[in-house]
């Protein structure tokens, strides 16, 4: 086990080398002069381009412009990202809590909704429960993020002018930045709690409500089909027919019996299904105006905020191994019969 | 003969699926539309090009449906019912290249990555893997950003995020079905690896791709539409869903004391997503269902 994490670790500095190499070689596709004006900021300054094309060394070769990036990098600097206006370091620990979470908001509904409901599916399998699960399954994946998102817009905040888009209100943000509020874990909602504030708790969680919505819906289908597609699967074993016949009530055998095989490959999908969410929330915190990784990713790739994208590439590129890494040790943990090697 | 009842035999076992019967239908109104779009919609005399909405004025409010502009109009008073129906053509060609580019590049890669082995198979599956651990949209809007915002560069963009999983899908199965009888058989009568791979491997391995890839049609239309809405699509009057929902999205507020003053600019757009998607869904799910019987 030790050895395959070991093993796993090892390929994530080649992973990491790999997505940064291959970003800035798409970024080669720019003139030097196209990605010095990205540094530029004020129209006067185009005049001065040779010298910033000087300054960032943009006109060497692409290994060498990418050594100097690493060297940087190695030595704990990730730059400064415009879009952000702060440093990509300081961008990613201010956003990175805001997503992790909605994440986390909109994870845990799905998994209770998705097992529940997934597991009662299969039991009940063509039945009017299972249909209607199935329906709300699909719509659920064919409903883009953008559009579902604006629907929820305008009928919830635009009618009836409650859940507002943002993390916070106006006088929640004076108070979360003041100097006696307390952030013990990142995660606002419960800071503010903790900081006994509730009323300031309630409009950070109004706040989360449409995004997590949308996102809840939109993934919950993913885990309802394999959570019914693995409990049919484990209905129909032997070991299954032998509870049965020896006369053990049928709650007991779908919880007891076939439920905690069927969560097998539920449990190590779960953690990818975090991961996907996580990195997955783009566009989602771009409709709701969310202040998290994947909003500002967005405005960095479309601003080509070469420091900025490098970043959050790399955040989500760390995130996708290690939950891989995670996903498979889990794996081995809940079936012994699986062996890592 | 053989294909005849292979299709009878599907027939029979989607009329007892309602729902990808539903798909079929979806997906058949919504080729209407894109085949009968000149009646539907004639194109004024004087246009460039069909696919540019016709402009009622330069007034930047939206209006509601009325006798001359059936949907109402977007911001600027682009038509936007004329938007829809060759707003479908751009749809479906989306569908089609995205995917078809993608399965292209996966069915090459992949077997040759299979059938070969080696360095060349190393190489190109950690290079998958790259690809693999970006955060996909973040990908795509580089590649766009980089190119230029045009609707080209959205499809090339989703089909370069996309073909990595078709390659080791594809690599997977060349790689068990290469092992087998008649490839050596092959082999020994002195065929050419071309001729191996293009006769036997790939035909006998490419199947469940083609059940993954149609299931993907869907995903890959909300990737290229959510594209356009971020605004690296084509330019603003151009007929496509995705830019026309986009256009809606300073209006979602409505008007003050009626929220659902612009309703139109988002709903009937967003409602033809929506569906468009969900038949390619149900159809995908359908076609799943009757080739692997075990997930019934």
């Amino acid at each position: 086990m030790l050895k395959f994490i070991a093993k796993r670790l090892l390929f994530l500095p080649v992973v990491m080398l790999g997505v940064t190499m291959l970003l800035f070689g798409a970024l080669q596709f720019l003139s030097p002069a196209m990605r010095a004006s990205l540094y530029v900021r004020d129209p006067r300054q185009l005049s001065a381009l040779n010298e910033v094309i000087q300054k960032y060394g943009l006109n060497k070769p692409m290994p060498v412009q990418y050594w100097i990036w690493l060297k940087q990098v190695l030595h704990g600097n990730l730059g400064y990202s415009e879009t952000a206006k702060m440093p990509v370091a300081a961008a990613i620990r201010s956003f990175f809590p805001a997503t992790f979470e909605l994440t986390l908001v909109s994870f845990i509904p799905i998994l209770f909704i998705g097992i529940y409901f997934g597991t009662l599916s299969a039991v009940k399998k063509d039945k009017l429960l299972d249909q209607t699960t199935r329906i709300v399954a699909i719509t659920g994946y064919s409903l883009p993020s953008f559009v579902l998102g604006l629907f929820l817009l305008m009928i919830f905040y635009g009618h009836f002018q409650i859940f507002p888009p943002g993390r916070y209100s106006l006088n929640v943000d004076l108070l979360v930045h003041s100097s006696n509020f307390h952030h013990y874990t990142g995660l606002l909602t419960l800071d503010a709690i903790l900081n006994g504030d509730f009323a300031a708790a309630g409009d950070i969680f109004s706040h989360l409500v449409l995004p997590a919505t949308t996102l809840i819906y939109i993934s919950v289908a993913l885990l309802l089909r394999i959570t019914r597609s693995s409990m049919l699967e484990e209905l129909g074993k032997d070991y299954v027919r032998t509870a049965r016949a020896k006369g053990l009530p049928e709650n007991v055998v779908v919880k007891k019996h076939a439920r905690k095989n069927a969560l097998i490959p539920v449990v190590t999908l779960s953690s990818l299904l975090f991961i996907g969410l996580l990195s997955g929330v783009v566009i989602t915190e771009t409709i709701f105006d969310f202040p998290g990784i994947g909003r500002w990713s967005v405005i960095a790739a479309q601003q080509l905020d070469v420091p900025g994208v490098m970043g959050a590439t790399l955040l989500s590129a760390f995130l996708f191994v290690v939950a891989n890494m995670i996903s498979d040790v889990l794996y081995a943990f809940v079936d012994p019969r699986i062996r890592l090697n | 003969m053989e294909t005849k009842s292979k299709a009878a035999a599907m027939w029979k076992a989607l009329k007892k699926r309602p729902l990808s019967l539903l798909g079929f239908c979806i997906i058949g109104f919504f080729l209407l539309v894109a085949a009968a779009a000149p009646i539907l919609a004639p194109v004024p005399a004087n246009s460039r090009s069909a696919y540019l909405i016709p402009e009622d004025g330069y007034n930047p409010e939206p209006k509601l449906p009325s006798a001359k502009h059936w949907f109402g109009t977007t911001e600027n008073q682009y038509d936007l019912y004329y938007g829809m129906v060759w707003g479908t053509r751009t749809a479906f060609k989306v569908a089609v290249l995205v995917v078809g580019l993608a399965l292209m590049v996966g069915i090459f890669l992949g077997s040759i990555s299979g059938f070969y082995g080696g360095w060349i198979d190393e190489g190109l599956m950690r290079f998958t893997d790259i690809i693999l651990a970006f955060p996909g949209l973040v990908l795509a809007v580089v590649i766009v950003a980089v190119l230029g915002p045009s609707l080209d560069h959205v499809m090339i963009s989703v089909a370069a995020v996309q073909w990595p999983s078709y390659t080791r899908l594809l690599r997977g199965d060349v790689l068990a079905v290469k092992e087998r009888e008649f490839v050596l058989a092959a082999r020994a009568l002195g065929a050419s690896d071309a001729r191996i791979l293009i006769k036997h491997i790939i035909p006998n391995s490419i199947y469940p791709l083609l059940v993954v890839a149609s299931l993907d049609v869907g995903s890959v239309v909300i990737t290229a539409a959510a594209l356009s809405f971020l605004g690296l699509g084509a330019p603003a009057g151009y007929a496509s869903w995705g830019q026309l929902i986009s256009m809606s999205r300073d209006w979602i507020l409505g008007s003050p004391g009626n929220a659902f003053a612009y309703w139109n600019t988002v709903f009937i757009p967003g409602i033809a997503i929506f569906l468009f998607v969900l038949g390619w869904n149900l159809m995908g799910d359908g076609v799943r269902d009757i080739l692997d019987p075990r997930q019934r």
